[in-house]
C-alpha cells in the first residue's frame, strides 16, 4: 500500500488526519513509514534511489507496512510542515532525505517523541532522530581512478551543487584518486548552484568539454550531463543510479545509491521495538554504495586498478584520504601515513592541489 | 581563446535562449490581446512531457514537435476556458494552470523516466557546416531557425498587418474594439492558443534538443524567465529576441567563466549575474517610462466583458 502525498493537498490531508485518532483498531493497523524526498521521484537520481529503498521496503513487509512519501519539499521551513503532516497522518517512522532537512526534523521530533525519525546526510541526533548516510567519497575514488586512465587531455571537468562538505570531498577524493594514476592530472569544477537543472547541467558540461575536458562527473542529480558528454564523444560517470541507457558510449561506471538494505533493516528494527538513535556511515563494504559495471571502453588496466581500489577500500587497507596531504594553500592537512578521520571528512572546507573550485 | 570554441559557445547560447524565446514569444501575443498567461511553466512542461511520449513511442522527433505544440494548445484551452468562458481570474488561473502542468507532466511521464530518445539534430547536412564559422549559420537544429522566423513574423503581424492591429485593439480597449464589431473573446481565444502552441514546442525543445530525456519539472523554472523576458522586451518581438540570447550569454558566460578558471569572479558572483542583469535593465526601463510612454497593453489582464 501507498500514498502519494504532493504539497498541494498537505492542507487537505490536515484536515483529515484530525480525525484519524477516532478510527480505533490502531493496533490492527500497518506500520506506518514516511519518507519526505528533496526532489521529484521521478529525477532518475538521488530521489529516485530513495523512493527504490521504499519500494524495498514495501516489497519486503507488504501489508505489514504503509508507506507515503511528499516529494519536492523545499529545504528550510517549508519542511517541517511536510514533515509534521506525516508525524499527525500516523507514520512511526519517518526518513528525511536531505541534508537541509536536519533543522526541521530535530524540530518535529522533540514534539512527537513516540515517533522515530531517521535523516540522511546530517549531523544532528536526537533520542528518537537518528543520521544515516553513505560514503560516496568511496565510489569517487574508484571513478576517479578510472578518469585517471581514460583520460588523453588529462583533465576532468566536475560539475557540483553546493561547496558543503559532502560535495568538497567528493571532489577531493575524486581528484586525489586521478591525481596517483597521473599525477599532472586537473580536475576543472563548476558550481551550477542547484541540484537539478537538467538543461543548466547540460550546458555547465559543454563548457567543461569546451575547455578540453574529456571526462565529466557531476555530484547534481539529473542524467543531462551525460547525454552532453555522448553527443561530445567524451567520457562520462552516472550520479546515483546507472545511467548508461543515456549515454551507451560515454557512460564508464557510476557511483550507485543503494538505501534498500538499510531502510529494510531500520523498519524492521522500528516494528520489533529494537530501533535506537545512531549514526551510520556505510559505503562500499556495506553496499551502500556500489559501482555500476564497467563500460566496454575502460581499458584493461583501468578495469584492474578501478577492482584494485574497491578491493583496498572493502579491506580497509586503502583509505582514499590517506596523507601526507596538503591543500591548496600548502597548510598541512594530513600527516603522512595518516588517514582522514570521519571527523575531518565531514567538515572539510578546503581542496586539495589541482583543483580548480 | 580558439575559433572552435567561440562557435562552440555561440551553439550553446543559442540552444539556452531557444525555448525561452519561442515560450516569451507565444505570452507576448497573448498579452497583446490582452489576456495575461502566468501558466507558461505549466504548458512548457506539457508540451515538453507530450513531446517526448510520442517522439519515444513513434521514433520520430518532428512527430514529437507536433505533438508537443497541440499539447501546449490544449493547456491553453483549459486556460481559456475558465478565464475567457467563465470570467475567473487570469492570475489565479495561470499558476493554477502551472500547478496543473507540474502534476499532468508528471503522471504522464511516469513511465517513460529512465529512457532517451535520439535528439533533434542539425537541419542541414555536416558538410555545410564544415568550417567552425558556417556552424554558426548551417548547424543549428529546424527549431531555432524557426524560433527566428517567428520573431520575424509576430513582429511584421502586429505593426503591419490589419489583423494585428485588431489584436493590439482589443489588448488595448476591449470596450471599444467590441463597440466597433469585432469578436474580442474569439480574438483573444485564438491570441492564447498561439501562447500555448509556443509554450509547448519551447517546452518540448527541452525534453527532445537540449536533454532528450523525461525528468520531472524537466523545464526548471525557464517559463518564469520567459514571462519576466515579455516585461524586460516592453512588449516588443525585436526586443524580446536580444533578450533572449542575452540571458543565454549570460548563463552560458556564467558557466564558461567557471570552466576556464576565472577564479577572480566568486562562483557567488557569478552566479548572481542573470539576476543582476534583470534587475539592471528593469531599473532602466522604469526610468525610461516615468519620461513618459506606456509598454503594457492596457486591458492586460482584465475580464471581458467587465464584470
Amino acid at each position: 500500500m501507498s500514498t502519494i502525498i504532493t504539497r498541494r493537498t498537505l492542507l487537505a490531508g490536515a484536515a483529515a488526519s484530525a480525525a484519524l485518532p477516532l478510527a480505533g483498531a490502531r493496533a490492527q493497523a500497518p506500520f506506518g513509514v514516511g519518507f519526505v524526498y528533496v526532489g521529484p521521484v521521478g529525477d532518475h537520481g538521488w530521489t529516485w534511489t530513495h523512493d527504490q529503498g521504499r519500494k524495498a521496503v514495501e516489497a519486503a513487509y507488504g501489508n505489514k507496512v504503509k508507506t507515503s512519501f511528499i516529494e519536492n519539499v523545499a529545504e528550510g521551513p517549508d519542511a517541517a510542515r511536510a514533515i509534521r503532516q506525516l508525524a499527525q497522518a500516523g507514520d512511526q517512522l519517518i526518513f528525511t532525505t536531505s541534508f537541509g532537512f536536519m533543522n526541521p526534523t530535530i524540530q518535529v521530533a522533540k514534539q512527537f517523541p513516540k515517533i522515530k525519525f531517521e535523516h540522511a546526510t546530517g549531523y544532528q541526533r536526537a533520542e528518537n532522530v537518528a543520521t544515516y548516510n553513505a560514503r560516496f567519497y568511496e565510489g569517487r575514488a574508484v571513478i576517479g581512478t578510472i578518469a585517471g586512465h581514460m583520460s588523453k587531455s588529462g583533465q576532468a571537468g566536475y560539475i557540483a551543487s553546493f561547496p558543503i562538505p559532502e560535495v568538497v570531498m567528493g571532489i577531493n577524493a575524486f581528484h586525489l584518486a586521478a591525481k596517483k594514476v597521473n599525477p599532472n592530472f586537473k580536475t576543472k569544477v563548476i558550481w551550477a548552484s542547484t541540484w537539478y537543472d537538467p538543461a543548466k547541467e547540460a550546458d555547465a558540461a559543454k563548457a567543461l568539454i569546451d575547455q578540453g575536458c574529456d571526462v565529466i562527473t557531476q555530484h547534481t542529480d539529473s542524467a543531462a550531463a551525460l547525454q552532453a558528454a555522448e553527443q561530445r564523444g567524451v567520457f562520462a560517470f552516472g550520479q546515483a543510479s546507472d545511467m548508461k541507457a543515456f549515454a551507451p558510449k560515454a557512460h564508464l561506471s557510476a557511483i550507485v545509491d543503494d538505501w534498500s538494505g538499510y531502510y529494510v533493516k531500520r523498519v524492521k528494527e522500528a516494528m520489533d521495538g529494537t530501533w535506537k538513535s545512531g549514526d551510520v556511515w556505510g559505503g562500499i563494504k556495506d553496499g551502500m554504495v556500489k559501482l555500476a559495471p564497467y563500460n566496454d571502453a575502460v581499458t584493461p588496466a583501468a578495469r584492474a586498478a578501478a577492482d584494485e581500489v574497491q578491493k583496498g577500500i572493502v579491506a580497509g587497507t586503502l583509505h582514499p584520504f590517506t596523507g601526507e596531504l596538503k591543500d591548496q594553500k600548502g597548510t598541512l592537512r594530513l600527516k603522512a601515513g595518516e588517514t582522514a578521520s570521519d571527523e575531518i571528512l565531514s567538515k572539510m572546507d578546503w581542496y586539495v592541489d589541482g583543483v580548480q573550485a | 581563446m580558439t575559433a572552435a570554441i567561440l562557435v562552440s559557445i555561440f551553439m550553446t547560447l543559442a540552444a539556452a535562449a531557444t525555448p525561452i524565446l519561442l515560450a516569451s514569444l507565444g505570452e507576448l501575443v497573448t498579452e497583446k490581446a490582452g489576456v495575461l498567461n502566468l501558466g507558461v511553466e505549466g504548458m512548457m512542461l506539457c508540451g515538453a512531457v507530450a513531446g517526448f511520449a510520442v517522439a519515444y513511442s513513434t521514433g520520430s522527433v518532428a512527430l514529437g514537435l507536433i505533438a508537443a505544440t497541440l499539447a501546449g494548445v490544449a493547456a491553453a484551452m483549459i486556460f481559456a476556458l475558465l478565464t475567457l468562458g467563465l470570467g475567473s481570474n487570469q492570475v489565479a488561473t495561470g499558476l493554477a494552470l502551472t500547478i496543473f502542468g507540474i502534476g499532468a507532466s508528471s503522471l504522464i511521464g511516469a513511465g517513460f523516466v529512465g529512457r532517451t530518445i535520439t535528439r533533434l539534430g542539425p537541419l542541414f547536412p555536416a558538410d555545410y557546416a564544415a568550417h567552425p564559422w558556417l556552424r554558426l549559420v548551417f548547424g543549428h537544429d529546424v527549431v531555432v531557425y524557426l524560433s527566428l522566423a517567428l520573431v520575424l513574423a509576430v513582429s511584421l503581424f502586429l505593426r503591419r498587418t490589419k489583423a494585428g492591429l485588431i489584436l493590439r485593439a482589443v489588448g488595448e480597449n476591449a470596450d471599444s474594439a467590441h463597440a466597433i464589431g469585432y469578436r474580442v473573446l474569439a480574438i483573444r481565444t485564438a491570441a492564447t492558443a498561439f501562447g500555448g502552441a509556443l509554450a509547448g514546442l519551447g517546452g518540448a525543445y527541452f525534453s527532445l534538443a537540449l536533454t532528450p530525456m523525461w525528468a520531472d519539472r524537466l523545464t526548471a523554472g525557464r517559463g518564469w524567465i520567459a514571462l519576466a523576458l515579455v516585461v524586460f522586451a516592453a512588449w516588443k518581438p525585436g526586443r524580446l529576441l536580444i533578450g533572449a540570447y542575452l540571458f543565454g550569454a549570460v548563463a552560458t558566460f556564467e558557466l564558461q567563466a567557471k570552466a576556464a578558471g576565472l577564479s577572480f569572479i566568486a562562483p557567488e558572483v557569478l552566479a548572481m549575474t542573470p539576476y543582476l542583469a534583470t534587475i539592471v535593465v528593469l531599473t532602466m526601463m522604469s526610468l525610461g517610462r516615468r519620461t513618459g510612454g506606456r509598454d503594457a497593453p492596457a486591458c492586460l489582464g482584465k475580464p471581458f466583458p467587465a464584470p
